[in-house]
């Protein structure tokens, strides 16, 4: 029998990694990984809460996240594309222009 | 201690240890390589926590298409390393940041919720019935669940216009 706590501190570390890593990272697709890192820490927690209140309402908020992150992987990876293809860059400290 | 135990731990260390390569990594590509290590023992820990519809979801859209498309795009970029990556002397603040806010989450953790909110056991639980979590889903979260297409659609076809290649016509 494992204390939901055990959850919430692993999806607290598995967090504070992914904001560690947007924070430190340049490369512009390990950044947008680490989004998804913290997203999936966000998920972990809310099936833990489920479980915890044996209710299916975090599970399907689970599933609507998933959704929400795939769209947002497409349309950014796209733009990260984009963005390459005018800059010959994925540096973030490069990319500091409005101005395509 | 127990199996289960004894699973949480192992899997909470490889998630752990994966966060972490993805995060020191100098190789996009062992970066993401590390990120789906980490999104599948995260799979292994929905199951644990009885929700194995999720646990296939995280495995097919996450580990599967999401990472896919990763691979594919830093593969297609070639953008595998950068020129200069942070400096671990340079980055102290960042670290400091990123420590508050892990101290501040555990404060919240252990003051709020105490070791007295342990999960129950519950042999016959409802949750791990796929089915009816689709009741759920498609009566009290319809709508939702019908808005979530609309937004699929609009992300497919905002990628497309983004990369799409405008072609000038010669005259």
């Amino acid at each position: 029998m494992i204390p939901v706590t055990y959850y919430l501190a692993l999806s607290a570390i598995l967090f504070t990694s992914g904001a560690l890593g947007v924070l430190i990272r340049r490369n512009a697709l390990v950044v947008f990984m680490s989004v998804e890192l913290m997203l999936n820490a966000a998920n972990l927690s809310l099936v833990a809460f489920s479980r915890l209140h044996q209710s299916f309402n975090g599970q399907i908020f689970v599933f609507f996240i998933m959704a929400v992150a795939a769209a947002e992987v497409a349309v950014g990876l796209a733009l990260i594309v984009t963005i390459f293809r005018s800059k010959q860059n994925i540096d973030l400290d490069q990319i500091n222009s409005l101005k395509g | 201690m127990t199996l289960e135990l004894f699973l949480f731990f192992t899997l909470a260390l490889i998630a752990l240890l994966t966060a972490w390569g993805m995060i020191s990594s100098k190789n996009a590509v062992y970066a993401a390589l590390n990120l789906v290590t980490n999104f599948l023992s995260v799979a292994i820990l929905y199951l644990l926590l009885d929700a194995p519809f999720i646990a296939l979801a995280q495995v097919t859209v996450y580990a599967g298409a999401i990472m896919v498309l990763f691979l594919f795009v830093i593969m297609l970029l070639g953008t595998e390393t950068l020129r200069a990556e942070f400096d671990w002397k340079k980055i102290w603040f960042q670290a400091a940041l990123a420590l508050a806010l892990l101290v501040e989450g555990f404060v919240m953790i252990f003051q709020r919720m105490g070791q007295a909110a342990a999960l129950p056991i519950n042999a016959a639980s409802v949750l791990t019935n796929p089915s009816e979590m689709a009741k759920v889903l498609f009566t009290d979260y319809l709508l939702p669940f019908e808005l979530t297409s609309i937004l699929l659609l609009v992300a497919m076809i905002g990628a497309i216009v983004l990369t799409k290649q405008v072609k000038k016509r010669s005259l």
